[in-house]
């Protein structure tokens, strides 16, 4: 059976919030990643799962990529443990300190280096920043129709998508053409790795680890047969930098992140009820009036 | 994240500790696998990281999913309806969690789509399997069956069954025990005649109390020479589920009741031959069995860490008289007697699968080398490791099994009330223990099974290995302790082949495994404090809580007692 589909899954390495093993922020207000294991975002676990039941079901090609220090290439190979095809990282200085906005660039431009596909998927959110800004985002940048808080697909078909997306007490069938990007809600148990694809994948590299595995390398040429050796048994994760996949530095990392940390403060929560906003003009008014005048907007 | 691996010291430890590499580098072929396979290991370093990885991943599905599901499991049990079991879609769910793991087929070939890893390895999955649910053990362990076949089967057979067991496909059973036959498998009735036509095999009996008798994939002990009553008129058969084999009912069991135990009938059932005629019970059955053995070894060991642990959390919570109970001297003892069963339990288990390991890699040898290629050498070691195996199998099941009961039982009693309810998984730990020490041959029998090689010292070599270790300090002394009791052991097995009374053997045979098994895991227990300093203290629990109870074995098998046996029915039948 012929590859019908490209999927990319885009993918991020967090600290786990759930095993706290010393404290979590730094008296900068940053996040202690030291103190934090890094784990697979867990929506991201389910886009993956969500991917590889299209691989299942059409023989899709599940691609999966992510943004960050070269040591998140092992959420990577924990992507291909489980059933990913192939693997890439987008890893530069340059890329630090993105928020949102820069993220979303960075990874529309390695969407566009990686080539044609007919789906992205992401998770809804990640567990470190819970923005669920960058998939939207994302879907902007490369100029293609969204669909969030998906639970499930429903049919891919050649140019178009049927997806189920959660709401509020159910769910509504959306159609889209694609290429599309999704994000995905935790919907789905995310299947184990498998025991011979760590066996196999474990071996799997990026050509900085493939250089520092090897530091004895002479010359470019070996490096270069080292890594075509890689790449013909599906063992090579791609490796772009800034510069690979054209972004403008002007929109990456911290010179291309508007948003700046304030102050963090640690809130507990008190309320435990909802509050119900009617979908009309006069209720979204009174809502916005209430948050200018609680200083949440403005 | 509950991950069963990675919370437990002992067994990563030992996965850590293990001596494998001689029998990793034959099964790999000298790692010349690595050249057809990308995913078979290129050294022993690679095989033990896959090891770890892949252990890891168990771990988590264990500690995760598995145990979560388990107390429905044992609630509900499989369904059972016109002749058909639907196994409860926890356990379905269980099963699929483990396919989708890669980790069905663990120990068969890579060319079969197995993992080719060593007995000691799936044995770790095992062992933290049962710890999550014991009754899905029972489904997960069958793979000693695709591992018989692999072995005895013809290639033909071979390429049929073994790739839809390694994808999970496939499911098995072993269809021995009969209404009559039981610890008697001699006996066995259930008939195989061919048709002398076609000379296609025909099975029509009955078997009782088969594990997942449910199975696709059936593995029969058969009476194939008409006009025998004895072990060597049987034959092993493999025949597929059909119409003419029926799933008459399945057992209310005490423990175990997420699998079915079923009573099956043959009428007709078309079958193949598996191996050699006659040689169904002497040789295949007794291989199938000693795997089964280590699993339920294992299963025994994953019962009794859960019921340690759940003992360990409750006591180091409930307070009682201002303070948390296990402050109290008998709490604490109790703690510290089941901690260290379970790691002696663990020492003698592993010890017992490197055997197996070894064992498996020289007969293969000696199977397959050219005459000119097979050196005294191998033959030796495959004849060592053949009689160790066959030594620390029934030893080590015994121990186990035993020490699940006890640890099961004191889990209960630190509980106290409450454990006795249902509301703790106390009492399903020691429902779930109570057949691992009747199954697969009971500790009776497993006596039976150790005691040729008690008396022919066929451990000797490795006891001598193990006590010329570079002890020092504390360790020496316990050493020293040891080598005592094995100087006691020796006269006291002297005494009883001088005594050259069948009946008195077979009474004492017991006491002269157990403290055979006292000085093994004693050393072993030396040797991992040598390791690791802080494994000392447990070695020295061990060993001396060892020390009186080895002296009371022989007090018991020297004292030459011979009242039982004139009197036993004087006292049974008062």
């Amino acid at each position: 059976m012929t590859v019908s589909y490209t999927v990319i899954v885009f993918v991020k390495q967090v600290p786990d919030t759930q095993n706290i093993t010393g404290e979590a922020m730094t008296p900068e207000g940053t996040v202690n990643r030291g103190a934090l294991p890094a784990i697979f975002n867990p929506e991201d676990l389910n886009a993956l799962e969500l991917a590889l039941q299209l691989k299942d079901r059409y023989n899709a090609k599940v691609v999966v990529g992510t943004m960050g220090p070269p040591n998140a290439a092992e959420v990577l190979r924990n992507a291909l443990f489980r059933g990913a095809d192939e693997a890439f990282l987008l890893t530069d200085r340059a890329f630090a300190g993105a928020d949102t906005l820069a993220t979303s660039y960075a990874l529309s431009c390695a969407a566009k280096k990686y080539g044609k596909f007919d789906l992205i998927l992401c998770g809804r959110q990640a567990i470190d920043g819970d923005t669920a800004q960058v998939g939207p985002q994302l879907a902007e940048k490369l100029n293609i129709p969204q669909i969030c808080y998906i639970e499930d697909v429903i049919k891919l078909e050649k140019g178009k998508i049927t997806a189920k997306r959660a709401i509020e007490g159910g769910y509504e069938v959306l159609e889209a053409p694609t290429p599309s990007l999704l994000t995905v809600i935790d919907s789905n148990i995310p299947r184990p790795q498998n025991a011979m694809r760590i066996m196999k994948f474990k071996k799997a590299k990026t050509k900085s680890e493939l250089i520092k595995a090897n530091s004895t390398y002479t010359d470019a040429n070996e490096r270069a047969a080292e890594e075509k050796r890689l790449e013909d048994k599906d063992l090579l994760i791609y490796e772009w930098s800034a510069e690979d996949v054209g972004a403008d530095k002007e929109r990456i990392g911290f010179a291309g992140s508007p948003t700046k940390v304030k102050e963090i403060m640690s809130v507990v929560l008190t309320a435990t009820d909802t509050k119900k906003v009617e979908a009309s003009e006069k209720g979204i008014s009174s809502l916005i009036q209430e948050l200018i005048n609680d200083h949440t907007l403005g | 994240m509950e991950n069963y691996f990675l919370d437990n010291k002992d067994l990563q430890f030992t996965l850590d500790n293990l001596d494998l590499e001689e029998a990793v580098k034959l099964r790999e072929h000298n790692f010349g696998f690595s050249k057809k396979y990308d995913h078979a290991p290129v050294d022993f370093k690679d095989a033990r990281d896959s090891y770890r990885k892949v252990v890891s991943v168990i771990g988590e599905i264990c500690g995760e999913n598995i145990e979560s599901r388990s107390r429905e499991v044992d609630m509900c049990g499989p369904h059972f309806e016109n002749n058909t079991v639907t196994y409860h879609p926890l356990t379905q769910q269980n099963l699929a969690d483990l396919t989708k793991a890669g980790v069905m087929g663990v120990m068969l070939p890579y060319q079969y789509g197995g993992l080719n890893y060593p007995v000691s390895i799936y044995t770790i999955m095992t062992e933290m399997v049962s710890r999550a649910d014991a009754s899905l053990q029972n489904l997960f362990g069958l793979q000693n069956i695709a591992e018989t076949i692999a072995e005895f089967g013809t290639d033909e057979q071979k390429n049929a069954y073994l790739p839809g067991f390694a994808s999970g496909e496939f499911d098995g059973s072993m269809d021995l025990t009969e209404p009559d036959s039981g610890s008697d498998l001699q006996s066995v009735r259930l008939r195989a005649h061919q048709d002398p036509k076609t000379g296609q095999w025909y099975l029509n009996g009955m078997k009782r109390f088969i594990t997942n008798g449910c199975s696709k994939i059936h593995l029969v002990l058969a009476r194939s020479e008409e006009g025998t009553s004895d072990g060597r008129g049987l034959s092993m058969f493999i025949c597929e589920a059909c119409p003419q084999l029926v799933v008459r009912r399945i057992e209310d069991k005490m423990g175990i009741h997420g699998v079915a135990t079923c009573e099956l009938q043959y009428n007709n059932v078309p079958a193949q031959l598996c191996g050699q005629r006659r040689r169904g019970l002497t040789r295949y059955v007794m291989s199938l069995m000693n795997g089964a053995r280590i699993a339920i070894s294992a299963q025994a060991l994953g019962i009794a860490e859960a019921a340690f642990r759940l003992a360990r959390k409750y006591a180091s919570e409930r307070e009682q008289f201002k303070k948390t109970i296990d402050n109290f001297p008998p709490v604490y003892e109790m703690l510290a007697t089941m901690k260290t069963r379970v790691t002696a339990a663990r020492a003698l288990l592993y010890e017992a699968t490197r055997a197996v390991d070894l064992r498996a890699v020289y007969t293969h040898l000696c199977d397959t080398l050219p005459a000119d290629q097979l050196t005294q050498d191998i033959r030796n070691k495959q004849k060592y490791y053949n009689k160790l195996a066959a030594l620390l199998t029934p030893m080590s099941k015994a121990l186990s099994t035993e020490i699940a009961n006890s640890v099961a039982y004191d889990g209960i009693q630190i509980h106290g009330g409450t454990g006795y309810m249902k509301d703790f998984n106390a009492e399903r730990y020691a429902r779930d223990a109570r057949i691992t020490n009747i199954y697969e041959g009971t500790t009776q029998l497993q006596i039976v099974a150790a005691i040729g090689g008690v008396i022919q010292r066929d451990a000797e070599p490795r006891l001598k290995e193990l006590m010329s270790l570079n002890f020092s300090g504390k360790l020496l002394r316990l050493k020293d302790k040891v080598a005592t009791m094995l100087e006691k052991h020796l006269k006291a097995i002297a005494y009883d082949t001088e005594k050259k009374d069948s009946a008195y053997h077979d009474l004492i045979a017991r006491h002269l495994v157990e403290n055979e098994t006292f000085i093994y895991v004693g050393l072993l227990m030396l040797r991992d404090a040598l390791l690791d300093d802080s494994r000392e203290a447990i070695a020295e629990r061990y060993i001396l809580d060892a020390e009186p109870e080895f002296q009371k074995n022989y007090l018991k098998i020297t004292c030459g007692d011979l009242t039982l046996i004139d009197n036993h029915r004087d006292v049974i039948d008062y």
